[in-house]
C-alpha cells in the first residue's frame, strides 16, 4: 500500500492498540487501529452498549483574535456566530467554487477563540489554506495547528453517559447535543464534547497526550460491566454510513460542494458573503446538477466507493461509499448522481466487476438511534 | 499449525482431495485478514475452471478478495449455506468448503503446498 519513505505517525495510544493485539493499518498517513474484536462486533457494541475509539489522529486548528469570528465566518459554510461558548456545529471549509477543502467541526471555546477539528489527512493543507485566508483578509487572528496537543478519546453508544459519569465530576446529563464542557475524566483536565460520528449518543474527550493512556484504562475499566469495547477505524466507517454522516474525502472533496454533498443544512444562507457562497446559492437556485444519494443495494451484492451508476446503460454517476452494514444486516451506501436520479424510490443500476446489479435511492439516514430515556440527548 | 490432511496455495485457499473430487476453502489465516466476512460469490455448477482462474470472490465489512481456483476441472457443488451463512468462514474456515471441483489434471495436486511449507509462508 503506502511506499512512502515518511514514517507513518503515531498517536499517544498507538503502543495501547498494539499490545492489544488490534490490526493497524495506515490510514491518512498514521498507523492506526481498523479493528480489535472484529467490524461486526465493534459496530455492534456501539449501538448496543458502547465502544471506545481512538480518534487523536484528528486535528485541531485554533483561530485568536479580536476578527477571529470575522476568519471563521469567512472560511465555513455554516453560521458560527450562532454558536454560545461551549457550542459546536458542523460545517465545511469551503473553496471559492463552494466545494470542500475539508468537513469540520467548529468549537466556541471563548469570545474571541474557535477551534477547528479537521481530518487527519487535511491538517497540513486546512492548516496552510486557513493562514492563507486569514492572511489575505487580514485583521486580528491568530491561527495555530495545535493538533499535537491533544489526544481525542471518543466514548460512544447508548451506555457512554453512564460509563463516563463514574470518571468525572461534571454533570454530563446537562451536556446538550453538539455542546462541550470542561473539567476532569480520570482525575485529568478534559474537554468533554458531545459529539461523535456513529449515530449513536457519546462523547468525544480531548486530552493532554501523556494523559491519553491514563484516560483510556480508565474508560476501559469502567465501562468493563457494560462490555464496552475497544473499537477500530473499520466499524468507525459502518457506523458513520449506516447514520448517514459523509465521509469527506471519500463522499466529497475539493471538486463536490456542500450542496452536492446534501449538506446544505450546513450552509448560513443568512450570513454575509463567505467563501464559496455565489456558487451555492446559484446551486441553491436551481443550478444543481448532481447530489449525493443514499441506497439500498436490491440484489445481493454490495458497492463499493468507485463503482459506476448505470442510467440507460451509460454512466450517470459513482458509488462514493458502500458497505455491508453489520446492524441493519443491508448493503448500502451513498452514490453522487443527477439531482432527478436522487429522490427516494428511484431505482439504481451498479456496475460491480463487471456485473450490473440493482439497488434503490432511499431517504436518509439509514439508521436512526432511539430516542434516548432520560440522558436529555 | 495448519491441518496436514490438506493442501495449500499461496493465495490462501485450501483443498481437500478425497476420492475423485477436491474441495476448496480459504485458510483460517486468510479469514483472519480479511475480517468479518459477509458475502460469498460463487460459480455455477458445470463451470471448467482453470488453474489458478478466478471462481469468486469474497467480501468482508471492509474488503474484496478474489477467490482462485487451486486445481484445473469442472465444479461439481457450490456450497449454498454460504449464501445465508457467510460467516461460517470466519468461524470454522478449514471445515467450510466453498467449491467442490473434479481436477482434470492429476499432475497440479504436486504443485500446491503441504501443511508445513503454508505455515512457513504465513509467518
Amino acid at each position: 500500500m503506502s511506499s512512502s519513505p515518511v514514517a507513518l505517525k503515531k498517536t499517544p495510544l498507538n503502543a495501547k492498540h498494539r499490545a492489544s493485539g488490534a490490526r493497524m493499518v495506515e490510514f491518512g498517513g498514521w498507523d492506526m487501529p481498523v479493528e480489535y474484536s472484529g467490524i461486526t462486533d465493534e459496530h455492534l457494541a456501539v449501538r448496543t452498549r458502547a465502544g471506545l475509539f481512538d480518534v487523536s489522529h484528528m486535528g485541531q486548528i485554533e483561530l485568536a483574535g479580536a476578527d477571529a469570528l470575522a476568519a471563521v465566518q469567512w472560511m465555513t459554510s455554516n453560521d458560527a456566530s450562532r454558536l454560545a461558548i461551549g457550542q459546536v456545529q458542523y460545517s465545511a471549509l469551503t473553496t471559492d467554487q463552494g466545494t470542500f477543502v475539508d468537513d469540520v467541526l467548529v468549537y466556541r471555546m471563548a469570545d474571541d477563540h474557535y477551534l477547528l477539528v479537521v481530518n487527519a489527512g487535511n491538517i497540513v493543507k486546512d492548516h496552510e489554506w486557513i493562514v492563507g485566508q486569514a492572511k489575505s483578509r487580514g485583521g486580528d487572528v491568530a491561527v495555530v495547528n495545535s493538533s499535537s496537543r491533544y489526544a481525542l478519546i471518543a466514548l460512544q453508544g447508548p451506555a457512554a453517559q453512564e460509563i463516563l459519569q463514574t470518571l468525572t465530576g461534571v454533570d454530563l446529563a446537562a451536556i446538550k447535543y453538539y455542546w462541550f464542557a470542561t473539567g476532569e475524566v480520570a482525575s485529568v483536565r478534559a474537554t468533554i464534547s458531545r459529539t461523535g460520528y456513529t449515530g449513536e449518543d457519546g462523547f468525544e474527550i480531548f486530552v493532554a497526550p501523556a494523559m491519553a493512556e491514563k484516560v483510556w484504562d480508565a474508560i476501559l475499566a469502567a465501562g468493563r460491566q457494560v462490555d464496552v469495547r475497544p473499537a477500530g477505524l473499520g466499524a468507525r466507517d459502518t457506523l458513520r454510513l449506516e447514520a448517514c454522516m459523509r465521509l469527506c474525502g471519500s463522499d466529497m472533496d475539493e471538486h463536490v460542494s456542500v450542496l452536492e454533498a446534501g449538506l446544505g443544512w450546513i450552509v448560513g444562507w443568512k450570513k454575509d458573503d463567505f467563501m464559496g457562497a455565489e456558487r451555492l446559492r446559484a446551486q441553491k437556485a436551481g443550478a444543481l446538477e448532481r447530489k449525493l444519494a443514499a441506497f439500498e443495494m436490491r440484489d445481493r451484492a454490495i458497492a463499493r466507493h468507485g463503482h459506476p451508476v448505470l442510467r440507460d446503460g451509460a454512466p450517470c454517476g459513482v458509488v462514493t461509499s458502500g458497505t455491508q452494514t453489520p446492524f441493519l444486516k443491508k448493503a448500502i451506501g451513498f452514490a453522487m448522481v443527477p439531482v432527478e436520479v436522487a429522490v427516494p424510490g428511484t431505482p439504481l443500476t451498479i456496475e460491480i466487476r463487471g456485473r450490473l446489479v440493482n439497488a434503490e435511492v432511499v431517504p436518509e439516514p439509514f439508521y436512526k438511534r432511539p430516542k434516548p430515556s432520560a440522558t436529555g440527548a | 499449525m495448519y491441518p496436514t490432511d490438506l493442501k495449500y496455495t499461496k493465495d490462501h485457499e485450501w483443498v481437500r482431495f478425497d476420492g475423485g473430487e477436491a474441495a476448496v476453502g480459504i485458510t483460517d489465516f486468510a479469514q483472519r485478514q480479511l475480517g468479518d466476512v459477509v458475502f460469498v460469490e460463487l460459480p455455477e455448477v458445470g463451470r471448467q475452471l482453470k488453474q489458478h482462474e478466478v471462481f469468486g470472490t469474497i467480501e468482508s465489512v471492509k474488503a474484496v478478495s478474489e477467490l482462485f481456483s487451486p486445481v484445473s476441472g469442472e465444479v461439481v457443488a457450490v456450497n449454498g449455506d454460504l449464501g445465508n451463512h457467510p460467516e461460517r468462514v470466519n468461524n470454522a474456515a478449514h471445515e467450510t468448503w466453498m467449491i467442490k471441483v473434479r481436477p482434470s489434471v492429476a499432475s497440479e495436486a504436486d504443485a500446491l503446498l503441504d501443511s508445513a511449507a503454508y505455515t512457513e509462508l504465513t509467518k
